[in-house]
């Protein structure tokens, strides 16, 4: 099945293209150094979009594989950090299995399956391959942090891919890939805009104990910055009205602060600063797709709500 | 060699897929292993994966000269994994307990080095729990004072006993880590090689 692009959402990655290459321009001018962190960064981010651009003009499976990538990444990256016991290794084995079926719901358009498969029949189901090994010493430890690693990194993080197969016959002029390139356009340049605003005016911490690089004044800046982005944008790539437009644009913010927030302290209780160093300069990709987690449902489910 | 097609086929279809997508390791200091042979890469051992991860590593041209170490007793057991370990692999069998002297166990090692072989060598003798560096044997300091010029490159191998632990058969995805250290050399102490090498084998402190 192919995927409808609208002018706009081509326009919109043209201009994302344009960014990435302004972004390399000006850093590689103000960073001499060769392999220092931002030029890594800015090599991370070519890559990112390169394949975010690829999965989302070539076709829907395409997206969903790619998507579905991601989400075995971030949950791979998840499971390698967090202490497991050896007896429960085929249940975890099951984990990774539940990323192909519950992105098939998404292909199928199966709603209703798609919403509980997670939250329900592998809540109960894990637990029980878990408990059928008989190892009763970390039983509720194992159970509880996989499924949080799997609501996380599968359930959360599906929602996006969930966004392209929303039916659109209301809105002719809006796609799929629309709404997924508003959510993603939006979550990472929060993140942006909240360091900025964090690094040029932050002098009230925010949390000192879990995350000490955030403040007041970067939230609030981030969140102002992000409002007026989705107010710009939200005509071209969503059906929202002017008013929901802003509405949005706070949610996202906002999620995705609390998201990049609850990754900090899950880093901070097993005692590591960088997730991993699958993309060079970045840490991992749960540092990529921390605020995805908390940005991804809520943004689907407010747009589902009132507009599908 | 008439099996080269095979392991080649065997690496690129099969290998080299599975350890990107299903493992992921992830190399620190790569320039630091060896570009020719002779050499010999030793690491610590914890599953059937750390031979076939270290020879991932190397570029292809090295991978049809490297060869890694391996107990007679375990894989020339039966038929088919023989003919697997000695084609695909290309391992050397050696006899891993009792029996006959150093140079007799070892001498097939020096001469695959002498004739300028890359070889994969586990200096703890077998696979132990993960993460717990067994007590390593001696031959190793044996070969390399047999062969002082030769390169002893260490590698310390995280994660891999997780992903494919002793005695299991499903491996599970688990990202990996691979710390190359600098190679080392007979200095004509064994006590202080072995100390080294250990020292290689174990977290490294990232410097730099």
């Amino acid at each position: 099945m192919s995927i409808t692009l609208t002018s706009p959402v081509l326009a919109a990655l043209g201009g994302v293209w344009a960014l990435l290459v302004a972004a390399t321009v000006v850093i590689w001018r103000l960073v001499p150094v060769p392999d220092s962190e931002l030029r890594q960064r800015i090599r991370s981010w070519w890559l990112i979009v390169a394949l975010c651009s690829l999965a989302l003009t070539f076709n829907r499976t395409a997206a969903l594989v790619f998507f579905g990538m991601v989400s075995f990444l971030a949950l791979k990256e998840y499971l390698t950090l967090i202490p497991t016991r050896q007896t429960d290794r085929q249940v975890l084995f099951l984990a990774y299995l539940s990323i192909p079926v519950q992105y098939f719901w998404i292909s199928i358009e199966w709603y209703g399956m798609f919403i509980i498969f997670i939250p329900v029949y592998l809540f109960l189901l894990l637990p029980v391959a878990m408990v059928l090994r008989g190892e009763t010493e970390g039983y509720l430890r194992a159970a509880g942090t996989l499924h949080w690693g799997l609501m996380s990194m599968v359930f959360s993080l599906s929602h996006l891919a969930y966004l392209l197969v929303l039916p659109q016959n209301e809105y002719p002029q809006v796609s799929g890939p629309g709404l997924v390139l508003f959510l993603l356009l939006l979550t990472e340049l929060n993140d942006v805009a909240q360091y900025f605003w964090g690094k040029l005016l932050g002098k009230h911490k925010i949390s000192p104990s879990v995350s000490p690089n955030k403040t007041v004044e970067g939230f609030v800046g981030g969140v102002l910055t992000t409002i007026l982005l989705a107010a710009l944008l939200a005509p071209w790539l969503t059906p929202f009205s002017r008013s929901d437009a802003l509405l949005a644009g706070a949610l996202i913010a906002v999620a995705g602060f609390f998201g990049d927030l609850s990754l900090s302290a899950l880093k901070r209780d097993l005692g590591i600063k960088d997730s991993g160093n699958l993309l060079p300069g970045h840490g991992g990709i749960l540092d990529r797709v921390d605020s995805l987690t908390y940005t991804a449902p809520l943004f689907f489910h407010f747009t589902r709500y009132f507009y599908f | 060699m008439r099996y080269a097609v095979l392991r080649g086929l065997f690496f690129l279809l099969i290998v080299k897929p599975f350890l990107l997508l299903a493992v992921g390791v992830n190399v620190r200091r790569r320039d630091r292993l060896p570009t020719a042979g002779p050499a010999v890469i030793v690491a610590n051992h914890n599953s059937h994966l750390d031979a076939l991860v270290l020879m991932g590593l190397l570029p292809w041209r090295l991978l049809f000269r490297t060869r890694p170490v391996a107990s007679a007793e375990y894989f020339l057991s039966n038929r088919w994994r023989a003919w697997f370990a000695n084609h695909v692999i290309g391992i050397i069998p050696v006899a891993t307990s009792g029996g006959p002297s150093r140079a007799e166990i070892l001498g097939p090692v020096r001469e695959a080095l002498a004739a300028g072989d890359i070889v994969i060598f586990f200096p703890e003798g077998t696979r132990g729990a993960p993460e717990q560096l067994g007590k390593l044997k001696t031959g190793i300091a044996w070969l390399a004072q047999q062969l002082p010029t030769t390169p002893v490159c260490p590698v310390y191998l995280h994660g891999l006993g997780k992903v494919l632990p002793k005695g299991d058969w499903l491996p599970v995805p688990f990202f990996c880590d691979a710390w190359v250290s600098e190679p080392l050399y007979w200095r004509g102490d064994q006590g202080e090689f072995m100390r080294m090498l250990a020292e290689s084998l174990g977290p490294q402190i990232e410097a730099g």
